[in-house]
């Protein structure tokens, strides 16, 4: 609108009003036609007025109309230019298209209820943040994930809240482009809204059935064997494993002869420090422990904040298990060593990333 | 067998029964087919003879043997029908006590060469330690103990009690998942057409459904085929419980399981319907179902998926059934509640 100004007229600055360089009519100075020699004279040449004042050069107000249309408009391209990028355009027909979907319940979920665009959209895009600027997690032999096929991730368990099994889920992704599939306990399931967002997110039941199925199926599966026993140990037994379940996991790779990838988790036994627990409670409530953290009850909600510990994600060389032969799952004691061996792997490999790090928020 | 099946259909007044008993008079190789039911039949079925006759009584049993019948379809194992219409107590008599006077009478029919036996997946019930997909050799991980899911139970040791007793008689089992159509009166197809949808509030059930003429097809397969054995039979692939009421665009509101459940049994004198606890339950935690039996063994294969089951039920009765209770005022509701429910 401000080139299109064509009745207002300008007035330099510190000329009491009058006229100055300017003579206001509608023929511009030689001067002012030399100085816009190279746009016609569609513009009035007023408008472009030389000298320092320039930019100080006011003009009358327009009548009290509001904000005009095209001014709206602008300031929303500009707005959706800002938030959604330079091709605004098709990402916000994207965008509404997403949510015709799902307002419409047109979109595909598998088998055990995985949804891979609310997953994809939502629950990795706002954990992604979290991985990358609060916990700075960096992650090392990614390339030890097959690319193709099933395998079996296998990691420490730690936090108090298993925010290590979505880091990972979020670290799989971005290196591989693979959705982590993790097997939860019976008890991820019976809660609500945490149920339901797992199941979203790509979750089944750790049963040896959901977990041959998925393996059989060509996905990366996650567990995590220590469990609530890992999860909620106390903050002084921190990087010290707990018993290993009971090796179900590794017949379940052996049954289906995918490798198993160790996983070690750095960082994440300092987020929710767990220094009680309220057994009475739990008990009340059905979980298996209550936790109290240096802020958590104190702080109310200001308590679940994670601290902003330093994470280090190191994924190890796979473990074949192709070789055995096939009743091999059936034998305990070779599951048994072959879990101690995937155990030790992990338990090794967290305390050397120990000592690198330097200290637990760098 | 140059003469052809003489074929004894239960349940037959049913809808579902009625028109199995038609397909399967008009399929080859079947001589005669005989509808039994305690209900009278309101229409009339197409070269089906009509026994009134109770399968809860011993009367069945001269059915069976006088009329020569070598092979038996027990259509009539089904959960309670209707919104609020007869109490369990019936259906389950006639589930149980009419499935345990059946068998007796089949096995005291020598010429009997096959039994067909309608039961359902809601024996796996539902929980939060299921598999993602029942296998036909799973037990239920949380037992139903009342409802229909018990009575199939139940039903299901009879059967394999009577396949014991009479191993030169093929015994086939399906086990179709929740049942859905144009035509299916069902407790799911209920709970869809309630005029605002009360759901489990933080839970999604994984639904896999079966729609009703994929599973008249395959009685009638295994009836005509005779595969000894037990299957699991519905559509390929699940919908979400919140995503088949988006589909059907139907208003939602989120209760606590637990009132869920109790819905129907507080509020029902003031009128207001919800799922019974069994169907809570289902609606809490779903079942899914592993079908590959179905496909390789009795070699069935389902024309619906249960994403096309749940469109064609859309299709056929998704704007009738919302206006079938107040006509006039249905709009509104249905309008604003799809907003609430996206």
């Amino acid at each position: 609108m401000a080139e299109s100004g064509a009745g207002a007229e300008v007035i330099p600055l510190g000329t009491r009003g009058r006229p100055g360089r300017g003579t206001g009519s509608s023929k511009p100075s030689s001067a002012a036609r030399n100085l816009a020699a190279g746009s016609p004279a569609k513009k009035p040449a007023r408008a472009r007025l030389p000298g320092p004042n320039h930019d100080a050069a006011t003009k009358d107000r327009e009548p009290d109309t509001g904000i005009p249309v095209d001014d709206w408009l602008n300031a929303v391209t500009d707005a959706a230019g800002e938030i959604l990028g330079a091709n605004w355009e098709p990402r916000l027909a994207e965008l509404t298209g997403f949510l015709r979907r799902r307002v419409a319940g047109e979109y595909v979920v598998d088998d055990y209820g995985f949804d891979s665009e609310v997953t994809e959209r939502l629950f990795l895009a706002a954990a992604r943040p979290l991985k990358e600027k609060w916990f700075r997690i960096e992650v090392r032999g990614a390339e030890n994930i097959p690319t193709e096929g099933g395998a079996l991730l296998v990691s420490n368990h730690s936090g108090t809240i298993p925010v290590d099994g979505l880091m990972t889920m979020v670290s799989v992704h971005d290196h591989t482009g693979r959705h982590l599939r993790p097997l939860g306990a019976d008890l991820v399931f019976r809660l609500p809204v945490v149920g339901e967002l797992a199941r979203r997110a790509g979750a089944t039941l750790a049963c040896h059935e959901d977990a041959e199925q998925m393996l059989r199926g060509g996905e990366v599966v996650g567990v995590w064997p220590e469990g609530f026993k890992g999860i909620g140990k106390p903050y002084s037994e921190r990087y010290k494993l707990q018993r290993f379940g009971r090796g179900g996991f590794v017949s379940a790779a052996m049954r289906t002869g995918v490798p198993i990838v160790p996983c070690s988790v750095v960082g994440a036994e300092e987020i929710y420090p767990l220094i009680g627990n309220l057994p009475a409670l739990a008990r009340l409530l059905g979980v298996p422990y209550v936790p109290i953290t240096p802020f958590f009850p104190l702080l109310g909600p200001l308590g679940l904040i994670p601290l902003p510990s330093k994470w280090l994600i190191e994924f190890g060389s796979p473990i074949r298990t192709d070789t055995y032969q096939s009743g091999a799952a059936d034998d305990s004691m070779l599951v048994f060593n072959l879990t101690d061996q995937v155990r030790e792997t992990i338990q090794q490999t967290l305390y050397s990333l120990l000592t690198e790090r330097r200290s637990v928020f760098h | 067998m140059a003469l052809g099946r003489v074929v004894l259909v239960t349940g037959v007044s049913s809808d579902l029964g009625g028109r199995l008993a038609c397909r399967l008079a008009e399929a080859p190789g079947v001589e005669r087919v005989i509808g039994v039911d305690v209900a009278p039949c309101h229409r009339h079925l197409d070269g089906v003879d009509f026994v009134r006759a109770d399968i809860r009584n011993p009367v069945i049993a001269t059915v069976v043997a006088g009329q020569t019948v070598d092979t038996v379809v027990h259509m009539s194992v089904q959960a309670a029908q209707g919104r609020g219409g007869h109490g369990r107590t019936p259906t389950k008599e006639h589930n149980v006590i009419g499935t345990m006077q059946l068998l007796a009478a089949c096995q005291k029919a020598p010429g009997l060469e096959r039994l067909v036996v309608r039961s359902s997946a809601a024996g796996y019930g539902s929980s939060s330690r299921d598999p993602a997909r029942f296998t036909e050799d799973m037990a239920a991980r949380s037992v139903p103990r009342s409802g229909f899911g018990k009575d199939v139970l139940e039903v299901e040791g009879y059967v394999r009690g009577f396949s014991r007793r009479r191993p030169d008689v093929t015994v086939t089992t399906l086990r179709p998942a929740h049942l859905i159509g144009s035509r299916t009166e069902s407790p799911l197809s209920d709970y869809f057409s309630l005029p605002v949808v009360p759901t489990p509030f933080g839970f999604d059930a994984r639904l896999q459904l079966l729609h009703e003429n994929d599973l008249l097809a395959a009685m009638e397969l295994a009836t005509l085929q005779g595969t000894h054995g037990t299957f699991n039979v519905a559509g390929d692939g699940i919908v979400m419980l919140s995503q088949a009421l988006r589909r059907l665009g139907r208003p939602t509101i989120a209760l606590p399981s637990l009132a869920l459940a109790g819905l129907r049994s507080v509020l029902g004198p003031a009128g207001v319907s919800g799922p019974d606890r069994e169907l809570a339950t289902y609606l809490t935690f779903g079942c899914g179902l592993d079908t590959r039996q179905m496909r390789e063994v009795l070699g069935f294969v389902p024309e619906h998926s249960t994403a096309s089951a749940l469109a064609e039920y859309a299709r056929s009765s998704g704007p009738a059934r919302v206006s079938m209770p107040r006509a006039p005022q249905s709009t509104s509701p249905t309008a604003e509640a799809g907003a609430v429910s996206g």
